[in-house]
């Protein structure tokens, strides 16, 4: 078997995959590092030292009402009055106009432009943070949505300003227990244009007139659930939008003089209604502000800006209410609310130079501390920026000790400093790259494509070692030609080109020679052959019903429904595909009686035709069909609920740890259940093991992990949980010794499947070696069978009689190499290599499974005895279908291949049980106890340890069904069911089981490859259609609750199971080695033969 | 022959086809506040009953029916609670499949058991009718060389065609459209009987166009 070349070819493809990922996402999600830290009023942000203490001074406005429009989009707030035709969102709103003509002094429209993703709870973010929030902010509260980043909000309570708010609850998660007065709202759905906005209206006007406030904000949704529902250009538009000019008159009414009005909206809307992309339409909102006393200095002047970006809102309202600039704000003060120079009798609050000193300041303050943490800023504009920060700082210092005021260049040198360290930052943290992702979708595509090419080829491609390499090279040596392009037209390297063009190249080349290889055995080999190879892609061999349904599932990652009910669509598809066997089997006449064969060609063989045989063969199938439909049923019930369902939905109560259960007899259920469940699973693993003989074997590691380590294991688990349910205070005398046992068995938890696994690796062979001197007269023969599963040890002997291992040797291949026996006193048999390759990778398993077990909570151990049943009964019917096939002479007996349908049932459980171990496509229902196991106090340092731990949880069944893959390719060999052992053995057949895998190394590699070809091939086209999904819906509302995280979970599940995958592969090559070498001990000549 | 038994069958098909026809148009006539949303039940077993006798009769008239071999009452009798218990055991058979694809277990067994009850009677009862009691007959008829007469032939397509159109109607269910027809089991239901009508139409024609690839082997 060409292990190597095996191994580097799925490298290759996975490496295909993962640049695929990086570049997708890299153009998709847009990251950005949070700063934990806050402005306080101590901050020197006064010129030369001046230690005025800015908070205590009196601010131009004591009070501020904001309105929030949702998708109040500018064209909407404007008023044309030669349009003499308005449609249904023009012309609604005359307010605006008619106060900036009527009173140019105390109002004023602007074009407010949002960054994408122009998404409410982004913006909300961006309104009050004055930063560019994006899809993701990393900080440290992944697990929920509150705003932890410096904001305006948080500095306004700081300052002791009581914030009433009303509206859109939205607000409400990002703020929780912030405002002074909170009345949310909640929406029933898109089309409830009215309970929010009416609820608002119920308080407002009351609350305004009052006194009990500072800042109120409301936040009105109508708008945007009108544009969402009936899009743009409708009569019920004109409603609202009148609706609310009524609103923003009636609050023009009621502000008094020491307040500032805010009409804005977050962002604006297609024309049919949607919004969260960057399109003019999206990003363009209105800006309207307004006070009775005068606001701006004087009337609108032609050189005024008519565009605000979104982040100059923050600090303009900062330094008008007298709060400090929150940390991170990267906007620029309004300058036209500034009077030009500081007014002597200091009520007028700041002038425009101080205003702008104190922003640059602050301002840079945040890029140096943003650039100590985080490397995606590039370089060069940082220290440009750097350069000007400080020619500016001198002047304005200068100007300031002279007592000069600074010159007009200096403000106009200042503003233009600010806003190329917003354009700095935007171009980094606030744009889709949709040329990434194009590039990434399609070499995401054609690795998919290529995993269907090596499933399809593989016989072919196993052996040309040499194209691999070749390939590489020259793809690899295009990406450096890219890099050295790069340098010289941009002068700067960006690897996600460079990759890209590396992948590109590689896979076109990889389609080329596949059809090269193609042409050269059709022409060569014998013509059936390759007319079945030539068609390797035609439509036909993709509309079969396993394919069928993994395309159902992909179509499924569409629709937003479908994701959020992904647990139970998956597991409809899973059932369907389990039935499709047996009906499938009975299609073609292989299923129970074959008594209507009669009158088809004469069977092969006469050991096919068997009807005892075929009875068991059927019945074994159904059994392991309904035990598939059991479980998969029982699953079910270990599914979370998503927010949105918590009405019609319940999670499931074994998702509680024990050490929260409050009902103590519900708690001893819960604990009986789950040591019921993992003593069954170490039970029924070693079961398996025992009846094959493994335990028996002599020494090594993989007997010792086999005999000791695994029930050590589950006993430490069992223990471990016991400890874990105490109720906190019961056992106060031996609390201490609680506490380290909660830190103690989990560690020896982890080492024992530590030393567990490396004793694996470094011994995995499950051998029974027994030497007999040889008595009978003549050479001694080599033998070697397998083991078979009846009767204990002493009893296996009688089963080998001399004389009979004689012949079988005779007839074997081994013809000419007993000469070299010759010198040995003793023959060696060795038993146990029928199960030589499923031994290790299943005790593998079994060991991962307890490990992942102890990282869940303790209820869903009842749920990973499912997931054991399941693979088994997978296995079973995959088993038992190739052996009804091979029955009937349908199918090869020594064929290897696994076909879709077994494969597509496996990858697709792996989906399924994510969900049955009470996992979701999203960041809140992460299960972030797992970090703790074994830390209970938290971890020291670094975030890689828990990281690990919490990814290991998430992703525990792909991780076990990865790992167990090539269970696929064994046991239909393994499990050749004792009535084959026998038959066989009467025939003087040797019965081989896996040996027979060792005899063919060729067909063997080959089948290996092409099964992990098709597992990569079901998770790579899951992972390629939520990419497509993402960037096709990249404007739909929910794109940033449903689609973007199912996308990160796919992508990361990929990896997951690619990785352990490609460990699974390795096992079974460590296997492959370790086995070689104990043969060259055994027959020199069978090793020479590879 | 051949054609005379195609055009029998055809027209079988037919009076089953005006059969759904009627029995979704009928009660909207007669009764008051019946449709096939809100009512739903009705409807299903208005439909079931009607398939199922209009099934019988035809079948019985035709005498497709393998014939009996012994005469007396007794052995008819017992025939006869034998297909009551199949048809029984077959609407547990559905109702339990049903269960397992993921409808709910408690909260509406009624509407579930009466999927199961439809989906009987558009399958299992025609089944009966063809082939008599005869389980052995009935898994032989599911296999590709199974079919050993133009009535066999149609009996999968039809029987194909129910289960795949009640299986596709699970399909629009999550989807948050909240219309009257994604409610369980509606859209299943609907998605059986218009497969069932799509197969009735199916049949004749398929097997007209493929009779000369058609060759049967005595019973």
């Amino acid at each position: 078997m060409q292990r190597l070349q095996i191994l580097s070819l799925l490298l290759w493809v996975c490496a295909l995959f993962y640049v695929g990922i990086y570049l997708f996402v890299g153009g998709f999600l847009l990251v950005r590092l949070e700063v934990n830290r806050s402005s306080t009023c101590e901050d020197v942000l006064l010129p030369g030292g001046q230690q005025r203490d800015f908070c205590h001074a009196k601010p131009r406005f004591r009070r501020a009402v904001l309105l929030v429009i949702d998708a109040l989009r500018y064209d909407f707030a404007r008023f044309d009055r030669a349009n003499a035709a308005p449609r249904h969102h023009e012309n609604k709103m005359p307010v605006f106009e008619e106060t900036v003509s009527s009173r140019p002094l105390h109002g004023r429209l602007y074009n407010f432009r949002a960054d994408a993703p122009t998404a409410t709870m982004q913006r909300i973010k961006g309104l009050t943070t004055g930063s560019l929030p994006t899809f993701i902010d990393v900080g440290n509260n992944f697990a929920s949505s509150a705003v932890l980043e410096d904001n305006l909000v948080h500095q306004l309570v700081r300052l002791g300003k009581r914030v009433v708010f009303m509206g859109d609850e939205t607000w409400e998660l990002l703020y929780p227990k912030t405002f002074h007065r909170s009345l949310p709202f909640h929406a029933l759905n898109v089309r409830d244009l009215d309970t929010v906005d009416d609820g608002i209206l119920r308080h407002l006007y009351a609350t305004v007139a009052g006194d009990d406030w500072d800042v109120v904000i409301a936040h009105f949704i109508g708008v945007d659930h009108c544009g969402h529902s009936f899009t743009v250009d409708h009569p019920a538009m004109a409603g609202k939008l009148a609706q609310m000019d009524g609103v923003v008159r009636s609050a023009m009414e009621h502000v008094q003089n020491d307040t500032l009005l805010v009409v804005m909206g977050d962002h604006g809307m297609t024309d049919a209604g949607d919004h969260g992309g960057e399109s003019r339409k999206e990003t363009d909102a209105a800006l309207f502000l307004y006070s009775p006393s005068p606001l701006f200095p004087g009337p609108p002047s032609k050189d005024e800006p008519q565009v605000v970006p979104q982040t100059d809102l923050v600090p303009t309202l900062a330094l008008q209410l007298g709060v400090p600039i929150p940390y991170s704000s990267v906007g620029q003060v309004l300058l036209p609310l500034f009077p030009p120079h500081r007014s002597q009798n200091r009520t007028g609050g700041l002038g425009q130079s101080e205003a702008l000193w104190i922003n640059v300041k602050q301002v840079n303050r945040f890029l140096k501390t943003y650039s100590s943490m985080a490397k995606d800023l590039p370089e060069n504009s940082l220290s440009k920026l750097q350069v000007e920060f400080s020619h500016i700082s001198a002047e304005y210092l200068a100007s300031v000790r002279n007592g000069l005021p600074p010159s007009p260049e200096l403000v106009v040198f200042m503003q233009s400093y600010l806003t190329s360290v917003r354009e700095t930052c935007q171009a980094t943290w606030a744009r889709f790259n949709l040329l990434k992702m194009a590039a990434g979708l399609t070499v995401l595509l054609f690795a998919c494509l290529l995993c269907f090419m090596l499933s399809e080829l593989s016989r072919v491609l196993v052996n040309e070692s040499a194209l691999l390499k070749a390939n590489v090279a020259a793809a690899l040596s295009v990406g450096f030609c890219v890099a050295v392009g790069q340098l010289f037209v941009w002068g700067h390297v960006e690897v996600a080109w460079c990759l890209a063009a590396t992948a590109l190249v590689s896979e076109l080349m990889a389609f080329w020679w596949a059809y090269q290889a193609k042409a050269s055995t059709a022409t060569g080999g014998n013509r059936a052959k390759a007319q079945k190879r030539a068609s390797w892609l035609s439509l036909h061999s993709f509309f079969v019903p396993p394919l069928v349904v993994l395309l159902l599932r992909d179509a499924s990652l569409f629709s937003d429904s479908y994701v959020i009910a992904e647990g139970h669509v998956v597991t409809f598809l899973v059932f369907s595909l389990a039935l499709y066997v047996p009906i499938h089997l009975n299609w073609d006449g292989l299923l129970l009686s074959p008594n209507h064969d009669l009158h088809k060609p004469a069977r092969p063989s006469p050991v096919a035709l068997s009807p005892v045989a075929i009875w068991k063969e059927s019945c074994t199938l159904l059994a392991s069909v309904g035990l598939l439909a059991g479980s998969l049923y029982l699953s079910l019930f270990f599914h979370s609920c998503w927010e949105e369902d918590q009405a019609s939905c319940k999670p499931s109560p074994f998702l509680t740890p024990l050490s929260r259960l409050q009902d103590g007899q519900l708690k001893n259920v819960h604990c009986i259940l789950a040591l019921a469940s993992l003593s069954l699973w170490t039970h029924l693993s070693r079961r398996w093991l025992r009846r094959h003989r493994i335990l028996d074997s002599s020494g090594g590691g993989a007997a010792f992990t086999a005999r000791w380590i695994l029930p050590l294991l589950s006993m430490c688990l069992g223990l471990n949980w016991a400890v874990g349910a105490t109720p906190e205070g019961s056992f106060r005398n031996v609390a201490e010794l609680i506490g380290m046992a909660q830190v103690a068995l989990p560690r020896t938890i982890f080492s024992l499947l530590g030393i567990g696994m490396l004793l694996l690796w470094l011994d995995p062979l499950t051998v029974f070696l027994k030497t007999r001197t040889a008595a009978a007269p003549g050479p001694p023969p080599p033998h070697y069978r397998a083991t078979i599963s009846i009767g204990p040890r002493t009893e296996l002997h009688h089963l080998v009689p001399p004389d009979r291992a004689r012949r079988s040797t005779g007839d074997g291949k081994s013809g000419g190499g007993r000469a070299e026996m010759d010198g040995r006193p003793a023959v060696e048999e060795a038993y146990g290599l029928g199960t030589v390759y499923s031994a290790p990778l299943l005790l593998f398993c079994g060991l991962l499974g307890v490990g992942l077990l102890l990282l869940h909570p303790e209820g869903m151990a009842l749920s990973f005895l499912l997931l054991l049943l399941e693979t088994g009964a997978i296995l079973h019917t995959h088993a038992s279908s190739a052996t009804l096939g091979h029955l009937h002479g349908r199918t090869h007996p020594g064929g290897l291949y696994v076909p879709w349908t077994p494969v597509v049932l496996w990858c697709l459980s792996a989906t399924q049980f994510f969900h049955a171990t009470g996992h979701l496509s999203t960041f809140p229902s992460i299960q972030w106890d797992a970090a703790f196991v074994g830390f209970p106090g938290g971890h020291a340092s670094g975030i890689a340890l828990p990281a690990t731990l919490v990814t290991l949880n998430t992703f525990s069944s792909h991780i076990l069904f990865a790992a167990g893959c090539p269970l696929l390719l064994f046991w239909p060999l393994v499990r050749g069911s004792s009535w084959r052992a026998r038959e066989e053995e009467e025939e003087g057949k040797d019965f081989a089981m896996e040996t027979r895998l060792r005899e063919n190394p060729q067909r063997f590699g080959s089948a290996l490859l092409q099964l992990s070809a098709r597992c990569l091939f079901v998770h790579g086209t899951q992972l390629f259609a939520s990419a497509c999904a993402a960037a096709i819906l990249r404007r739909h509302i929910v794109i940033w609750k449903v689609f973007a995280p199912k996308l990160m979970f796919e992508a990361a599940g990929f990896l997951v199971t690619s990785v352990f995958l490609l460990i699974g592969i390795a096992l079974v090559m460590r296997v492959d080695v370790a086995v070689g070498g104990r043969f060259k001990r055994f027959i020199p000549e069978l090793s020479l033969a590879q | 022959m051949w054609d005379q038994e195609i055009r029998a069958m055809a027209s079988t098909h037919a009076i089953l086809a005006s059969t759904v026809f009627v029995a979704t148009v009928a009660p909207k006539v007669l009764l008051r506040g019946f449709s096939v949303y809100g009512t739903h039940l009705l409807w299903m077993y208005c439909m079931a009953g009607a398939v199922g006798v209009v099934n019988v009769s035809v079948f019985w008239l035709l005498g497709i029916s393998p014939p009996t071999k012994k005469h007396t009452v007794g052995y008819k009798l017992s025939r006869l609670v034998r297909s009551c218990l199949y048809l029984f055991l077959s609407c547990l058979f559905f109702h339990t499949v049903v269960v397992l694809y993921g409808a709910p277990l408690i909260e509406s067994a009624v509407e579930t058991f009466s999927l199961a009850v439809l989906l009987t009677s558009l399958t299992t009862l025609r089944c009966l009718c063809v082939l008599g009691p005869n389980v052995q007959a009935w898994i032989r008829v599911f296999s590709r060389h199974g079919a050993m007469s133009v009535w066999d032939t149609s009996l999968q397509i039809t029987t194909g065609t129910t289960v795949i159109g009640a299986w596709l109607g699970a399909f629009p269910i999550p989807l948050d459209w909240d219309r009257p027809w994604q409610v369980w089991p509606v859209s299943c239901s609907m998605g059986s009987v218009i497969g069932f009508v799509s197969g009735l139409v199916a049949a004749p024609t398929w097997i007209h166009y493929h009779r000369k690839q058609l060759t049967y082997k005595c019973k």
